[in-house]
């Protein structure tokens, strides 16, 4: 079933099919949860209209998560079974995951201040995340430091694998460690503690985000797959003239 | 919530809430159109390969 998928040839024809649905349930998804988030959800009875700012936080930092574990799961398909589209789909997992990290850093940062008094504090969320920021730099740094980009993919492979254990870190910091950041409210055992007028537009701006990040995730690997004909196509002039 | 100060104000938290949503779409945006613009980029440069290497080797450059 996978190795139907993992022809490039047939994968860019479905690409093309799968991405216009994509982008429209982004907007759609995108345009539902930020009315309710920004207008029709109540103001949190503690911190007021600053909870909004969960809507984009929150689902910014999960998809960092989840950008980071698709990238270690195609990294291992990539090195195990030498698909070379799991390659290219970790390679353009990369720079969306590290946008995801950065907003989630920034507007906790944004939150932080009007809740705890605080832009930043060492923590272990915090910190562990800015990590996360971190290995995804490193990773697009290494992937593209080589000339011969098979040594390139290898090396950054191998990074995004080691670098997989501050995934559950990240999760499991804020029960481990004592720290600012609120425990989980959503991914928790016995089910979420939010109230549906708020859990709603975070699940909305989560689909959303999820939805975005196919929509560019095809059209990257599209580029990555036509990119990699290019290279082939002028080592074949080369030998030509 | 009515009146558009009261919107951009979000009772006293606006200067937070506005900077967070506005940054997102910025980041998310930029994202984007930088993916689309790589594969425009990418799938012009093939095709100008693509007829390239159809010809005369003739010096031409993409």
């Amino acid at each position: 079933m996978l190795h139907r998928f993992a022809n490039p040839t047939r994968f860019l024809r479905i690409a093309s099919v799968v991405q216009p649905w994509m982008a429209w349930s982004t907007v759609l998804l995108g345009g539902a949860g930020l009315y309710l988030g920004l207008f029709s959800s109540p103001a949190d009875y503690q911190q007021g209209n600053s909870v909004r700012i969960m809507y984009v936080h929150v689902p910014a930092a999960w998809m960092a998560m989840f950008c980071y574990s698709s990238m270690a799961i195609a990294a291992a398909v990539g090195l195990i079974w030498k698909h070379p589209l799991a390659d290219v789909a970790a390679k353009a997992t990369a720079p969306i995951g590290a946008c995801f990290t950065f907003l989630s850093l920034f507007t906790g940062s944004l939150w932080g201040k009007p809740m705890w008094g605080t832009w930043w504090v060492w923590d272990a969320r915090l910190t562990s995340m800015l990590v996360l920021l971190f290995l995804y730099l490193g990773y697009i740094a290494l992937v593209n430091a080589f000339d011969d980009p098979t040594r390139g993919t290898r090396a950054s492979s191998i990074l995004v694998l080691v670098g997989f254990i501050n995934v559950p870190i990240i999760k499991f910091s804020v029960d481990w460690w004592n720290t600012l950041h609120q425990p989980a409210s959503v991914m928790k055992m016995g089910g979420p503690s939010i109230d549906a007028s708020m859990l709603w537009p975070l699940l909305l701006m989560a689909l959303a985000f999820t939805t975005y990040y196919l929509w560019v995730l095809l059209i990257r690997i599209r580029a990555e797959i036509i990119g990699n004909k290019i290279r082939i196509a002028r080592l074949k002039q080369v030998q030509i003239t | 919530m009515s009146t558009i100060k009261e919107i951009i104000d979000m009772g006293g938290y606006g200067a937070f809430i506005w900077p967070s949503y506005g940054v997102t779409a910025v980041v998310l945006l930029v994202m984007l159109i930088a993916s689309l613009r790589d594969l425009r980029d990418n799938e012009a440069t093939l095709q100008a390969l693509d007829v390239s290497t159809k010809e005369e080797p003739v010096e031409k450059k993409t």
